[in-house]
């Protein structure tokens, strides 16, 4: 009975190489990752300053362009070519980059100095957790801190008046969409990232993503090659989504969006597991 | 058919990083209740063994068994019933001491009333109660190594791997850890341990393996190993550093097992060093220092490596 039970277990052995086997638990986190989130959650108790700043950022922004900006801009061109007010325009965006910004923060800064430093992953590694518990777990942080973000950013939109349709029920889950992309992608990033030098470079593909992704005037303004490369960025696949929710002009074409964000998290959550094994696990 | 009490098998064990072989074909077996070391100067492949057999890095060659499992398969299975001390810290510096022990609890999966009930009880023993609720950075280097025995300890394992337990801490608090240990092997508990402190394997080993270079040298007891390769008694002489080769000339002329010079003193192995020492005297030598001490393990690697264990 035993000696067949030797045999089964052998049996893949000589099928599958063992490496690929292993493999196979380690890409995708399981139960373990809820594990690293409640150590989250502790660790945070001793900083919640921490999260509760994080509330405030996109809300400063929110009401410095709302008060200031939009009275002197008045109505721009939105989704559809409808005329909307630029701060309805600018909101949406705002909470696409807050999304993103978080989220990248949490995948890149938190785990690189948690990978190289704080030893935390090389701890959870040593117990039953595998890495992609680990990938799993960080990238559920990420969302769990960007999603109570979301929430109180959609709570003042809706009080300043800024929310114009009822899809914008689907402005959380598609802030986490957003936030899920970025913290994947940025997670695998970080996998490769050797020395604090090197987060320049995550600087120097947010902040203009920020600054030109249509977040303050319709992709309209640029001439047609820009356009398409606009077109191609990450945040704006978010933007878009947000503004035709929150303004009301929802159709198929959103779902490609959708597509985009979607694979992009899975892609990076594959990376950073597979990375973290390569890294830790020598 | 294989013996239930043999917990580790491992034979041609081998650690390859790119060209360097760290582990290099090494045979050897972890029994039930035994204490068994890996006594070796830094860079012998000490860690590079314990990290396999904590099914943290995947071996490069030879086989390993863990508690019947394989640990390239069944890693997080095995991991669940090992307990491991790494050689550094890797402590959560933003929890506290009991939380540190709740969350790790929590990476096995154990319930939060069990992982309380425990740290209250391993707590105690590694006598950190009264700093279960510090943060854990102003803790000593000590009371960091405890803590990390302890939350080793949450999950019960039936395997406890402590790589280099007490590197690093003062003589007064290696002291605490080797009490610690000492009890947990008087519980039963099955360790491995590493160290490159011959007086640490002494204490805490019924069995150890001499490893140098990614080899094994020799196996057995402490006190196996020193009857092997080494004499009862040694006698230490220590002349003017100007005098020290031309005496070490004349000294070997003395009846001895096995002379060795280092830098600064000249070893004798002998059955009876006051004798031996009155022998040396007889050829006209007077030594600055002499000293008639028993055989430790450092003479054990000595005669088996040619370097101490300290010069690596
Ligand atoms: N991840 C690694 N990459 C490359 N070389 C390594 C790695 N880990 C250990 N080594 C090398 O392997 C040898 C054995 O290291 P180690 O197992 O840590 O020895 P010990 O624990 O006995 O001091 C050393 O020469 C070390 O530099
Ligand atoms: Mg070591």
């Amino acid at each position: 009975m035993s000696e067949l039970s030797e045999h089964l277990r052998a049996l893949p052995l000589r099928i599958l190489p063992p490496q690929l086997l292993a493999a196979r638990g380690r890409l995708l986190g399981g139960r373990g990752s809820g594990y690293l989130i409640e150590r989250h959650a502790r660790a945070y108790r001793h900083a919640w300053l921490i999260l509760v700043s994080g509330f405030f950022e996109p809300l400063f922004y929110l009401l410095s362009i709302g008060i200031g900006i939009g009275v002197l801009v008045g109505k721009v061109t939105g989704p559809g070519g409808h005329l909307v007010g630029f701060t309805s325009f600018v909101a949406p965006a705002l909470l696409a980059t807050s999304s993103m910004n978080g989220a990248v923060f949490d995948s890149t800064l938190n785990v690189f100095f948690r990978l190289k430093y704080a030893k935390l992953y090389d701890a959870a590694l040593a117990t039953p957790m595998r890495s992609g518990d680990v990938a799993l777990g960080e990238i559920g942080w990420a969302l769990i801190r960007g999603g109570l973000y979301a929430v109180a950013f959609m709570v003042v939109m809706l009080a300043m008046g800024l929310v114009h349709s009822a899809w914008a029920v689907f402005a959380i889950p598609t802030a986490l969409l957003i936030g899920f992309a970025f913290a994947g992608a940025g997670m695998a990033a970080t996998t490769f990232i050797r020395s604090w030098l090197d987060f320049e470079f995550v600087t120097l593909a947010t902040l203009p993503m920020f600054l030109f992704s249509t977040t303050f005037y319709p992709l309209s303004v640029y001439p047609r090659p820009i356009q398409y490369v606009v077109d191609c960025t990450p945040l704006y696949q978010g933007i878009a989504l947000l503004r035709g929710l929150t303004l009301g002009y929802v159709g198929p074409g959103l779902l490609w969006h959708v597509l985009y964000l979607a694979i992009m998290g899975m892609a990076g959550l594959a990376i950073a597991g597979r990375r973290i094994s390569r890294l830790l696990l020598r | 058919m294989p013996d239930a009490d043999i917990l580790i098998a491992a034979r041609g064990l081998t650690k390859r990083f790119g060209d360097f072989t760290a582990v290099d074909g090494i045979d050897f077996e972890l029994r039930r209740g035994e204490a068994f070391g890996f006594l070796g100067p830094n860079g012998a492949g000490k860690s590079s063994t314990m990290r396999m057999i904590g099914c943290v890095s995947p071996p490069s060659g030879g086989e390993l068994s863990i508690l019947g499992l394989n640990p390239v398969l069944d890693g997080p299975a095995i991991r669940a019933r090992l307990g491991v001390c790494p050689q550094d810290d890797t402590l959560d510096v933003e929890l506290t001491v009991r939380e540190n022990l709740l969350i790790y609890g929590r990476y096995f999966g154990l319930p939060r009333r069990v992982i309380a009930e425990r740290t209250a009880r391993l707590l105690d023993f590694v006598q950190l109660t009264e700093r279960a609720d510090d943060q854990v950075d102003p803790l000593s280097g000590g009371m960091k190594r405890r803590l990390t025995i302890a939350r080793s300890l949450i999950n019960e394992p039936e395997i406890l791997i402590l790589d280099e337990p007490t590197t690093g801490l003062d003589p007064q608090a290696r002291h605490v850890v080797w009490d610690r240990l000492f009890r947990l092997k008087q519980q039963g508990v099955t360790l491995i341990l590493t160290t490159h402190y011959m007086d640490e394997a002494e204490q805490l080993c019924d069995r150890l393996v001499v490893m140098d270079r990614g080899k094994i040298a020799a196996e057995g007891s402490p006190r196996q190993l020193i009857e092997a390769y080494s004499t009862p008694e040694v006698l230490e002489l220590r002349f003017h550093v100007s005098d020290h080769e031309q005496a070490a000339e004349k000294v070997a002329n003395a009846p001895s097992e096995r002379m060795e010079v280092l830098a600064d003193r000249i070893l004798l192995y002998v059955i009876d060093g006051d004798a031996a020492l009155a022998a040396v005297r007889a050829l006209g030598l007077e030594p600055l220092t002499s000293l008639v001490r028993r055989s430790t393990l450092e003479d054990v690697f000595l005669r088996l490596t040619g370097r101490r264990l300290e010069d690596g």
